[in-house]
């Protein structure tokens, strides 16, 4: 236990400036997070972004270039091995055995983590109560279903009672009522005190998580709880708000909006267009303005920026900084 | 606490479920080399005879018929035709209906009757050198024989009198010859292919990447996936040498534990190059792709078919590092010429020294380009 440095009650994941190149690739480029105990941590970004990477340095398997990272209070560089005790791991494809059967696959799994025979047996039947998958247990995994095949993933994961699971894209692919029941039972789990790091595509999904944060090429640019990002200087600018034009005719009202002096951004979200605009440019103006061009409005108010305009606005930011750094 | 070969328990059980689960894969497994076995033990023979030949005998006397008597009796000979001129031995051949042309000429027993030197001209399609060979040695040896008979009637009376004598296998059966070898090639085939495949497998599921973020340490995934195809490769060495022994009648003059014990480092090096070969593939049609490589080698540079005497000087050191070199040679030396482990302990080293380079370098390449990657 030389390598635990917390109290069991100090944060379940410590990054500090995480770096990781290849060759002259720099994959992570000075990543610092915290992940509290007991949180659902979203953990977003686009593919290709340095995600997988992270997961990759936090589990052990890949060596930091620099930087220090503390799991579970363990030092993932000397450490690695204590680190893969004590955690979970769903990666995104489900990775079952699909020739093998739901309790052969939990079995499986049981014996790589060393649980004595009683003790899995005990664990094996919470896991398939609390998973549901009591009809199930002598099917072949291939035969199940995908939401059924994520819970037994997920089951797998959680066998030796890890107190924190990375789920790596945990709904790709499921149908949208397996997925809120997965939801669902993550909420549960983590009343329980279990920790999730959550990586995810789906924009309604990093709103539920306690804490998000956004990787962009290497580089973390947003840190903190939904609310908390909404608020940041750099998503709503002072002297800005943020509307919702609902209109039938999206494409040509977006061009035009991007003409009006006053809208600083623009983007077209299904029927309706989400712009941020400065506060001398009253609602009723910006109606009129439209209504000239022709444009019918249906509605436009006031609107909180959703995440994904959190991440929008933060990546023009970024880039806008790359540019002016490397100009 | 810190177990290297953590996680192998685990690993073994849920690879001998998928084994069991994919009894069309052992199955077929199993039972290909036993009918690759089946078709060269019963249907090659190494030996050349009954060559297919067209005689043009033009002398027609007592003389001539005996000698052709002689070269029929040897069993290298099967005269398909007899004809009456020059053409149409030429055409047989060309044709390629006969290998052999024997002309006799005209004057054949008249010169034998009047002590003179007798010329017969035999014409050998030379497109078949081991043919060729067969028949040249044949007919000059009944040539000899026939002039010394001529001089010295008495064979005791020779000056030096040769007196080869075949060892071991004195009937100069083929299956004697080919299935010890086979054997060698058959193990390859099978240990290499099933290892390959099934980490293959894994990397393509996903469930590879998911091992290694478990405890499960290399050596204990790696050895764990090897275990159960070192028990199928034993499994099936045990069959080929049954079949060998009672179907082929190939008698096993030396200590068959030994050869068991000497099988193991030969398996070992097998399932490395598999796990070799999974480091590199990436889809089970690369894998299959990539086992077929060491294949050739084995059957052409280890002395398999062909003598390892007749590679050429520059490639002979290629026979060296081909595993089956040395396993072929434990095999023929226990099954053929009864050796024991103090004519065979080099060979059994030397595989355990390529095994063990062949894991090195694959759990070394498996370490930077799977876990890594």
């Amino acid at each position: 236990m030389s390598n635990l440095i917390q109290s069991p009650d100090g944060p379940t994941i410590v990054a500090d400036n995480l770096v990781r190149k290849f060759g002259d690739f720099v994959a992570v480029n000075g990543v610092s997070f915290r992940v509290e105990k007991g949180e659902i941590f979203g953990f977003l970004g686009p593919n290709g972004s340095g995600k997988t990477t992270v997961i990759k340095m936090l589990t052990g398997l890949l060596p930091l270039t620099s930087g220090t990272a503390y799991v579970e209070g363990v030092d993932v560089k000397t450490g690695a091995e204590e680190v893969r005790e004590r955690i979970g791991y769903m990666s995104q494809n489900f990775s079952l055995y699909n020739d093998l059967t739901v309790i052969e696959n939990l079995t499986f799994y049981g014996r790589i983590y060393s649980l004595p025979p009683d003790k899995l047996k005990r664990r094996m039947n919470e896991i398939i109560e609390l998973n549901g998958l009591g009809p199930y247990t002598t099917r072949l995994a291939g035969k199940l279903s995908g939401g059924w095949k994520q819970r037994l993933a997920l089951g797998c994961a959680m066998l030796h009672e890890p107190k924190l699971l990375f789920l790596d894209e945990p709904t790709a692919g499921i149908d949208p009522v397996a997925r809120r029941q997965l939801w669902d039972l993550l909420f549960e789990l983590s009343g329980h005190g279990i920790t999730f790091f959550v990586t995810t595509h789906y924009m309604d999904e990093a709103e539920r998580c306690s804490h998000v944060a956004y990787i962009y090429y290497g580089k973390l640019i947003a840190d903190g709880t939904p609310n908390s990002l909404r608020e940041l200087p750099d998503v709503q600018p002072q002297g800005t708000i943020r509307v919702e034009i609902t209109t039938p005719e999206v494409t040509r009202a977006l061009r035009i909006a991007r003409t009006i002096a006053g809208v600083r951004s623009a983007t077209i979200f299904g029927q309706s267009i989400h712009a941020l605009i400065e506060d001398h440019l009253d609602l009723e103006t910006l109606r009129a303005l439209l209504q000239k061009q022709e444009i019918a409005i249906a509605e436009i108010r006031p609107l909180a920026p959703s995440l994904e305009d959190v991440f929008v606005e933060l990546t023009y930011k970024h880039q806008a900084k790359q540019e002016a750094n490397s100009a | 606490m810190r177990n290297m070969f953590r996680g192998v328990g685990a690993v073994f059980y849920k690879e001998a479920l998928h084994v069991r689960r994919d009894a069309g894969t052992l199955f077929f497994s199993l039972t290909m080399p036993l009918l690759q076995m089946f078709l060269l033990g019963f249907a090659i023979d190494t030996n050349i005879r009954q060559i297919n030949t067209v005689v043009y005998n033009a002398d027609g006397h007592r003389e001539s018929r005996e000698l052709l008597d002689r070269l029929k009796n040897s069993d290298t000979f099967h005269v398909i035709q007899y004809v009456q001129n020059d053409h149409d031995l030429n055409d047989l051949i060309i044709a390629g209906k006969a290998r052999v042309g024997i002309k006799i000429p005209v004057d054949f027993s008249d010169k034998l009757l009047h002590q003179m030197s007798a010329q017969v001209l035999v014409l050998i399609d030379g497109s078949d050198s081991s043919v060729a060979g067969q028949a040249i040695n044949v007919t000059n040896a009944i040539g000899l024989d026939e002039s010394l008979r001529r001089v010295v009637p008495d064979r005791a009376n020779f000056a030096v009198d040769m007196r080869p004598k075949l060892l071991f296998n004195p009937d100069s059966r083929s299956p004697n010859f080919f299935l010890p070898g086979l054997t060698a090639i058959m193990l390859l085939n099978v240990t290499t292919f099933l290892t390959a495949f099934s980490i293959v497998r894994e990397k393509e599921r996903g469930t590879l990447e998911q091992l290694f973020v478990t405890p499960v340490r290399p050596f204990g995934l790696l050895l764990g996936k090897l275990l159960p195809y070192l028990f199928i490769g034993f499994f099936e060495l045990c069959l080929i040498l049954t079949a060998m022994r009672f179907i082929f009648r190939v008698p096993i003059h030396g200590n068959v534990f030994l050869l068991a014990l000497l099988s193991l480092p030969y398996l070992f090096a097998a399932l490395s190059l598999g796990i070799l070969i999974s480091s590199k593939a990436s889809s089970q049609a690369e894998a299959m792709q990539l086992a077929f490589l060491p294949i050739l080698p084995s059957v052409f540079f280890s002395g398999y078919i062909f003598p390892r005497e007749t590679i050429p000087t520059l490639l002979y050191p290629i026979s060296y590092l081909i595993p089956a070199t040395y396993y072929i040679n434990i095999t023929r030396g226990i099954i053929l010429r009864g050796a024991n482990i103090t004519h065979l302990w080099k060979d059994g080293l030397a595989l355990c020294v390529i095994g063990a380079v062949l894991l090195i370098i694959a759990a070394r390449r498996f370490h930077n380009k799977v876990i890594m990657a």
